[in-house]
């Protein structure tokens, strides 16, 4: 399969009162055209901040330092984002957390998708109209001609997230990106969200790129995962490779603290430390070896970048060979 | 719709008995005796004891409160003790002057105001962002006949470009037959351009005093929550959606961003229609506020009390006006209320 | 370490360096605001000509190295007019804003602690009050009660009240439920001591920063009646009725009347504005706007 997103050695560090943040360092992931991709992280570890680069939605404070961004082969960062107006919210979108408040809540719901379609298609009145209605119900919303004309606060968290899905999905893009879709969201919702992004993006052939905290959900939902930490995405590979085999130290503390069925919460274990503080001017090549077990000499060089099998890659002195977690 | 109307109305009767019992209870506040005062130094004691009972005094205060109300709206505000007309009717001959003037002033506030504010918003450390900042701190430091007398001065005296800062309209022009009462339609109607040209010119000057002292508040508040709706989760999706970028800003943040600012506008109108009084005093305005000042110094207190009745109502009104307004524009008002 | 040392008034003194250092503007405005209460304490000393007396020789004379602001109409020079004013037109904002401060704290703080009928009969207070047009209801009272400067004060106090009824009916409503007062109660506090011990104590300094920000409006307004005529009588200086009396001469081109005790109200207001600015940045930085 093509390739769709390509992410090479992307740096970007926002320009602070306090200091300059190196909030992402030589980021690289690649997702597969109608493939599915869990950026998993704690939070501050970059993982929306990176999804906003590829959107081309980042703050004014925010600089790209080095590395490119491929969609479908083109360049979005070339001529400061030129391409990306007419990528952006029609072959790219993206729906976030908190969606009770991340939609307009003084617009009826279907005109902002019809807000959407009048931007990007030739669908013009009650054509642009229809359509509307019809994504309405592709996200499975129960008597869409009605909440057509609702506003978010009539609605549910899961009918808002529903919306904002449909708007995302209404001219039919390649890559969805999902940042953390179900949080704010009951946790009976949240699955049946997930379910329908899934279903969706099968249906449509569409990619996904799932950000979350939680890799169970991610294992759940992705073929694929990259862990990030600190700015770094220390870890990219198949999901079940990813699992049964993790070679980074951190990875292998994020697969033991995620709970599987029934677990007990006194069997998960906790990650010590915190997330460096980025505005650092020394941080160490490695931004976990000051909280990692397994530090040694080499950690004080240039990270590597080791083939644990095919495409299963780790950027670790010391990953942790053959050893299931 | 019209539930809300409705809604809006019954929420401001507490407001509109409160205003009522507040002039009430000023007019009995006179200082000694009332009948003493209307009846002059020269009344006698039967004079003063005639008119406690005209007026009422005799009775109790819930009684004399009925009697108030009833007098009121049957349109009887008492007589100005300085013309001898009644006083409802002078200031509804005076009102549409100073109507005229607050609503320019209004106008033009909010047209230099709301740019400013967004684009300070959108361009957080700008120039401009600088400009609204220091108008916004310096506007409300400006005493307004001050500044209304600085431009006289300006414009006026040293630069010859207004007119004489002295009324409506120059005395060398006619008066447009009284229609509207605003000059500025009148002239219109009866197609007499100078006298429209000339009211304009007579409103300039007033029309910026007022106007610069209500421009602070303004310009603060839709800078403040156009910030904070910049900065909101559904902007964010309406930029991750593609939209244009004046789609963004217009449809979906100045939209949102209008509701605090009309929240604000209450207390502009309380500005503007206090400091109304004092620019009308700067330019000699023969509105209610010039009627007003005449009256406060001559003592003529049915005069000063149907002035202040008459703003009071007419703020209650403004606030209704903008609470419908704003169930208007803000679905969530609509259900709730 | 260092913190753990420092008394009280070197805390304070950090403080104030702090909202200094941050911004110039606020420096020149607290070094105006202490010439502003110098002026007020010890203006008539400073008045380099007697302020009332008037000087037929020489009127209506322009600025000169004699008469620095010129003379106005009856000869008095314009300068120690200003000076002296300062006592009257700070002493009137502060007198009023101190009774606001008193009776909207008290009466805002047992609506927002007691709720109930004392909530809703200070609410209506402070919503009738709202109803009017504030310098429009200042007229009216000063009218009915009488033209006199306790008058003034008293008519400027109750257009204040409901800025301060609203912040610490505010501010009390959620301290109520806090866990320290509810830990008071608990150890057996009555709910006056409740009141007056803990939670208007914790409303100060919210109040505090809206005292500076109203004290340039009061000073306005209270200017704002005297130069209608109210208050204030002629021959005392006040700046509002200088401005009045500087009125009719500005047409005919004699600007000093009126210019320099208007300028020097604006700049007093001007100088309150920023520190209330300042002030309120430093107590809560996230509404600096």
């Amino acid at each position: 399969m093509n390739s769709l997103l390509e992410i090479h050695k992307f740096s970007l560090e926002f320009r602070t009162r306090g200091g300059t943040v190196r909030a992402l360092e030589n980021v690289s992931l690649e997702l597969l055209e109608g493939g599915s991709l869990g950026l998993v992280g704690e939070s501050g570890s970059g993982k929306s901040v990176l999804s906003f680069a590829v959107l081309g939605i980042l703050d004014a404070a925010a600089r790209v330092t080095g590395g490119d961004i491929r969609f479908a082969g083109q360049d979005l960062l070339a001529d400061n984002g030129a391409a990306m107006k007419n990528i952006r919210g029609r072959e790219l979108a993206m729906i976030f957390q908190n969606p009770r408040v991340a939609l307009n809540p003084i617009r009826q719901v279907g005109r902002q998708i019809e807000d959407v379609l009048l931007r990007h298609t030739d669908l013009r009145g009650s054509k642009a109209r229809e359509r509307a209605i019809e994504c309405l119900s592709e996200v499975r919303i129960p008597d869409p001609e009605r909440r057509y004309s609702a506003y978010p606060f009539e609605l549910s968290g899961g009918m808002c997230q529903r919306v904002m899905i449909a708007i995302a999905l209404a001219c039919q893009p390649r890559l969805l990106i999902a940042d953390e879709p179900t949080t704010g969201l009951d946790v009976t919702t949240q699955a049946a969200i997930m379910r329908l992004i899934r279903d969706l993006g099968r249906e449509k052939g569409m990619a996904t790129l799932l950000i979350t905290h939680d890799l169970g959900l991610a294992r759940e939902f992705c073929d694929r995962i990259a862990v990030m930490h600190a700015g770094h995405v220390v870890e990219i590979g198949p999901t079940e490779s990813l699992f049964k085999s993790s070679a980074h130290p951190y990875t292998a503390q994020l697969v033991l603290a995620t709970p599987v069925g029934q677990e007990q919460l006194e069997n998960l274990a906790a990650i010590p430390g915190n997330l460096p503080d980025l505005r650092r001017n020394d941080l160490p090549p490695c931004r976990f070896s000051e909280r990692c077990e397994q530090r040694s000499e080499a950690c004080a060089s240039a990270l590597p970048e080791i083939a644990i099998a095919g495409n299963h890659l780790v950027a670790c002195h010391n990953p942790r060979m053959g050893k299931s977690a | 719709m019209v539930s809300t109307i409705l809604k809006r109305l019954v929420g401001s009767i507490p407001n509109l008995i409160g205003v009522v019992v507040v002039t009430f209870l000023l007019t009995r506040a006179l200082p000694g005796d009332p009948a003493a005062f209307f009846a002059g130094p020269a009344g006698t004691a039967e004079a003063v004891q005639e008119i406690r009972k005209k007026l009422g005094l005799d009775k109790s205060m819930p009684e004399q409160f009925v009697v108030y109300v009833r007098d009121l709206t049957r349109g009887d505000w008492g007589t100005s003790l300085g013309t001898g007309q009644p006083v409802l009717t002078e200031i509804a001959m005076r009102l549409p002057a100073s109507v005229e003037l607050t609503l320019c002033a209004l106008l033009l506030a909010v047209s230099v105001a709301v740019p400013l504010g967004i684009l300070a918003a959108t361009r957080p450390g700008s120039w401009i962002d600088h400009l609204c900042r220091g108008i916004t701190t310096a506007g409300v430091s400006l005493p307004t006949f001050f500044t209304g007398l600085l431009l006289a001065y300006f414009f006026y005296f040293l630069l010859g470009w207004a007119p004489s800062p002295l009324g409506r309209l120059d005395p060398y022009l006619s008066t447009p037959p009284h229609v509207s009462g605003f000059y500025l339609i009148d002239s219109l109607i009866a197609r007499d351009l100078a006298a429209f040209v000339g009211a304009i010119k007579q409103l300039i000057l007033p029309t910026i005093t007022l106007a610069l002292f209500v421009l602070a508040p303004l310009a603060r508040m839709t800078r403040a929550s156009m910030l904070g709706v910049l900065s909101a989760d559904f902007i964010r999706t309406a930029r991750a959606a593609g939209l244009a970028p004046t789609t963004v800003l217009f449809t979906y943040a100045f939209r949102n961003a209008l509701l605090p600012v009309m929240t604000t506008l209450g207390m502009v109108f309380s500005f503007l229609l206090g400091s109304n009084v004092l620019v009308e005093k700067v330019f000699a305005w023969p509105g209610i506020g010039t009627f007003a000042i005449e009256a406060l110094v001559a003592s003529d207190y049915a005069a000063v009390q149907g002035f202040v009745l008459t703003m009071a109502l007419l703020y209650v009104f403004l606030n209704l006006a903008i609470d419908i307004a704003y169930g208007l524009v803000d679905p969530r008002m609509r259900v709730d209320g | 370490m260092a913190e753990a040392v420092m008394s009280p008034w070197q805390k304070r003194w950090t403080a104030l360096r702090y909202v200094v250092g941050e911004n110039p503007l606020s420096l020149a405005a607290f070094l105006l605001f202490a010439t502003f209460v110098l002026l007020a304490l010890v203006g008539p000393w400073l008045a380099p000509f007697d302020a009332l007396t008037s000087n037929v020789g020489t009127p209506l004379a322009p600025p000169s190295l004699k008469y620095w602001f010129g003379t106005d109409a009856l000869g008095r020079d314009i300068l120690s007019r200003v000076v002296v004013a300062a006592r009257l037109d700070l002493g009137i904002a502060v007198a009023a804003v101190s009774i606001s401060v008193l009776i909207g704290g008290l009466a805002g703080a047992c609506a927002g602690f007691f709720g109930g009928w004392t909530d809703r009969i200070v609410g209506r207070l402070s919503d009738t009050i709202m109803a009017f047009p504030l310098f429009v209801l200042a007229m009216g009272i000063v009218a009915a009660m009488g033209n006199t400067v306790a008058n003034i004060v008293l008519a400027t106090a109750i257009i204040n009240l409901p800025f301060y009824i609203r912040v610490a009916r505010a501010e009390s409503g959620v301290l109520r439920n806090t866990g320290f007062v509810e830990a008071a109660r608990l150890a057996g506090n009555s709910e006056a001591r409740l009141l007056f011990y803990h939670i208007i104590p914790n409303i100060l300094p919210p109040m505090t920063v809206q005292v500076s920000l109203n004290m340039g409006w009061a000073i306005l307004n209270a200017a704002g009646l005297s130069f209608i005529g109210l208050g204030v009588r002629p021959p005392a200086a006040e700046w509002g009725i200088m401005v009045a009396e500087g009125a009719q001469y500005i047409v005919s081109g004699e600007w000093w009347i009126a210019l320099f005790p208007g300028a020097v109200l604006m700049l007093a207001v001007f100088c309150f504005n920023l520190l209330g600015d300042s002030l309120r940045d430093l107590v809560d930085p996230r509404r600096r706007t």
